[in-house]
């Protein structure tokens, strides 16, 4: 906390000696208000929102207002509880008040989408459904949420790891052999930049099931980039590495293993990452159009019975999924590529 | 004597072997013409010789040290160790190069135990890479990764990572060319006493009249490209030896005046 700010300054201590003692003495009540501020307005903001839910009649008939009031509070009252603790509760305390400005706008919005919804329909009803039933839907429908999930995970999960797994190794060998290079590069270049979602119509009937067919097609979104940023991490490999590796005894397979791989993985991250987000659109495409379970196959269902607030909740853990991934494979890239600290900006 | 013991472990059966350059030419092609980078060049050295290489910039020295490696092959002549011909690459010919070129993404530990991995014996041998690692000053920098070293102790570990290997000809293609001029002075001794104690045959080439004639027992001095031998020079002072003495200043003095660069000494 900055005792000199110009802002601050012009309102409490006039000099150095004045602003030393201010800091020395312990802080009064609104004085520490002011503080910790965003976090005392975040939990205003939260009691704010369960306020809205109890003051005024639902329009529609939603079972869960009452204890999406109670959470509301109970965060409220979390958030004020920590951010006076000072620093009693270590590591989730900082984090909680470095987070304070965020739990003040969410707490906002969330009250502001409650009462433009639930209490006065100024969004179209059906179309817009308020808090409290995307709630009811994570409470009344969690089996089948969870079944789409869990389908949704392996599917995408097995594709994934295929393509991967296909084009890392598609990667290493045409940065590696010429004679690779030479009848793969316009394969590459001839399939690689269609969208893999072209290919569905062909795929669903001629792989045996819409399963198969939907693996594959994620394993193609996902290893067209991996390939092509492998073996141009492959190909840009310093040719000085391999002639220090040569001149102490290195032969072609620790070349490849020891030498190229580890110099190439910034770049096959760049491809994985990549991968990653055009292969979360095939998932979704398959899942709606072919196969009968998964987070895509739930949004369409939704849709054709106009559950909108099924759809929000399923959009919602998609998100959630979908940024998890990334987050994963950030932190994995982070865990192998740590030398890259201090080389690179990052 | 500390670490002249620890020298001994590094290197317990080194002795250096003699080198012969018989009639050696080379090229590179360039847009289909070939430009000639070494012209019939032959000289001997002998076991545990330290001899450096002189000359113009450009013209072929550090690709004559490329051939003694392996590296290439020369288009005529040959080129052999204790009398076999020089076909590839072979750890008992390890090279500094002017850039350190440490992997990056292994700590100095793992880059200085490259070698004993590449050739399988890490396992067994992991105590050499300590040694080596002794051997440069850098025992606290085990764990480092390259980004973390100054210029210096880089190019230390890449002199590690040679010796770790029991050379028989080290050799050093300006390793001290691009390090300021007290680390210079400071690695020139070093390299002097490493070579001394561990008895390898040494091939350098440098820009730096001083360092060579302070370094080598022979200073070889090559023509404009394409590079032929001028002059072969004995420097016959014994070691340690001293920068101000006279007999090295006026060597250095005859050896610009053959490089074209006595008007300005």
């Amino acid at each position: 906390m900055s005792t000199y700010s110009p802002s601050r300054t012009a309102a409490f201590p006039q000099s150095i000696e004045e602003g030393a003692a201010f800091a020395g003495r312990p802080l009064s009540f609104p004085a520490s208000l002011l503080a910790n501020g965003a976090g005392v307005f975040a939990s205003v903001a939260w009691l704010g929102f369960g306020l809205s839910c109890l003051l005024w009649e639902d329009l529609g008939d939603w079972s869960r207002t009452h204890g999406l009031a109670v959470a509301a509070f109970i965060i409220a009252g979390v958030i004020f509880a920590v951010t006076l603790s000072g620093s009693l509760l270590g590591r989730f305390g900082t984090g909680l008040r470095k987070r304070a400005p965020w739990l003040l706008v969410l707490g906002l919005l969330l009250t502001v989408w409650e009462v433009a919804t639930a209490k006065f329909a100024w969004l179209p009803l059906p179309f817009f459904p308020p808090p409290q039933a995307i709630i009811e839907v994570y409470t009344d429908d969690l089996p089948k949420l969870l079944d789409s999930v869990l389908a949704s995970v392996k599917l995408q999960l097995g594709g994934y790891a295929i393509g991967a797994a296909v084009g890392f190794v598609t990667g290493v060998s045409i940065g590696w052999s010429r004679s690779v290079g030479y009848w793969v590069h316009p394969v590459l270049r001839f399939i690689g930049p269609l969208p893999a979602t072209a290919w569905l119509p062909i795929a669903f009937f001629t792989f045996p099931s819409s399963w198969s067919a939907s693996t594959f097609l994620i394993a193609l979104a996902t290893g067209f980039p991996v390939t092509v940023l492998t073996w141009s991490g492959v190909a840009s490999v310093s040719n000085a590495y391999y002639d220090v590796a040569r001149t102490l005894g290195a032969k072609p397979s620790f070349l490849v293993l020891k030498v190229a791989i580890p110099a190439a993985l910034p770049h096959v991250f760049v491809g994985l990452f990549m991968g990653l987000g055009s292969s979360f659109a095939v998932l979704v495409v398959a899942e709606m159009i072919g196969v009968k379970a998964g987070l895509g196959w739930y949004l369409q269902w939704a849709q054709g019975w106009a559950a909108y607030s099924n759809m929000y909740a399923a959009l919602i853990v998609m998100s959630l999924l979908c940024s998890g991934a990334i987050t994963l494979l950030f932190k994995t890239r982070d865990r192998l590529l740590v030398w890259q600290k201090g080389v690179v900006k990052w | 004597m500390v670490a002249l013991a620890v020298a001994r472990r590094v290197s317990p059966a080194a002795t250096g072997a003699s080198l012969d350059v018989e009639g050696v030419s080379h090229g590179f092609d360039i847009d289909g013409t070939v430009l000639p980078v070494l012209d019939n060049v032959s000289f001997s050295v002998k076991p545990g010789e330290f001899v450096a290489l002189l000359g113009p910039s450009g013209c072929g020295k550090s690709t004559l040290l490329r051939l003694v490696a392996g590296l290439e092959p020369p288009r005529s002549g040959t080129l052999r160790e204790d009398g076999d011909p020089i076909r590839g690459p072979f750890p008992s010919r390890v090279v500094v190069f002017q850039d350190p070129t440490l992997f990056p993404w292994r700590t100095v530990w793992n880059n200085v135990a490259l070698g004993l991995e590449a050739q399988g014996i890490l396992k067994s041998q992991r105590h050499r890479v300590d040694a080596a690692i002794d051997l440069v000053g850098l025992p606290t920098f085990r764990n480092a990764y390259p980004h973390q070293l100054s210029g210096g102790m880089a190019q230390r570990v890449a002199l590690a990572r040679a010796l770790v290997n029991d050379p028989r000809i080290l050799i050093l293609d300006e390793p001290l060319g691009k390090l300021d001029s007290l680390t210079r002075i400071t690695m020139q001794a070093e390299i002097a006493s490493l070579w001394q104690r561990s008895g390898f045959t040494a091939l350098m080439v440098t820009h730096d009249v001083e360092e060579a004639v302070f370094l080598a027992n022979r200073v070889i001095v090559f023509s404009d490209r394409p590079a032929r031998i001028k002059a072969d020079i004995a420097v016959d002072r014994p070691y340690p030896r001293h920068r101000g003495d006279a007999k090295l200043a006026e060597l250095r003095r005859n050896i610009l005046e053959l490089l074209g660069l006595d008007a300005t000494w």
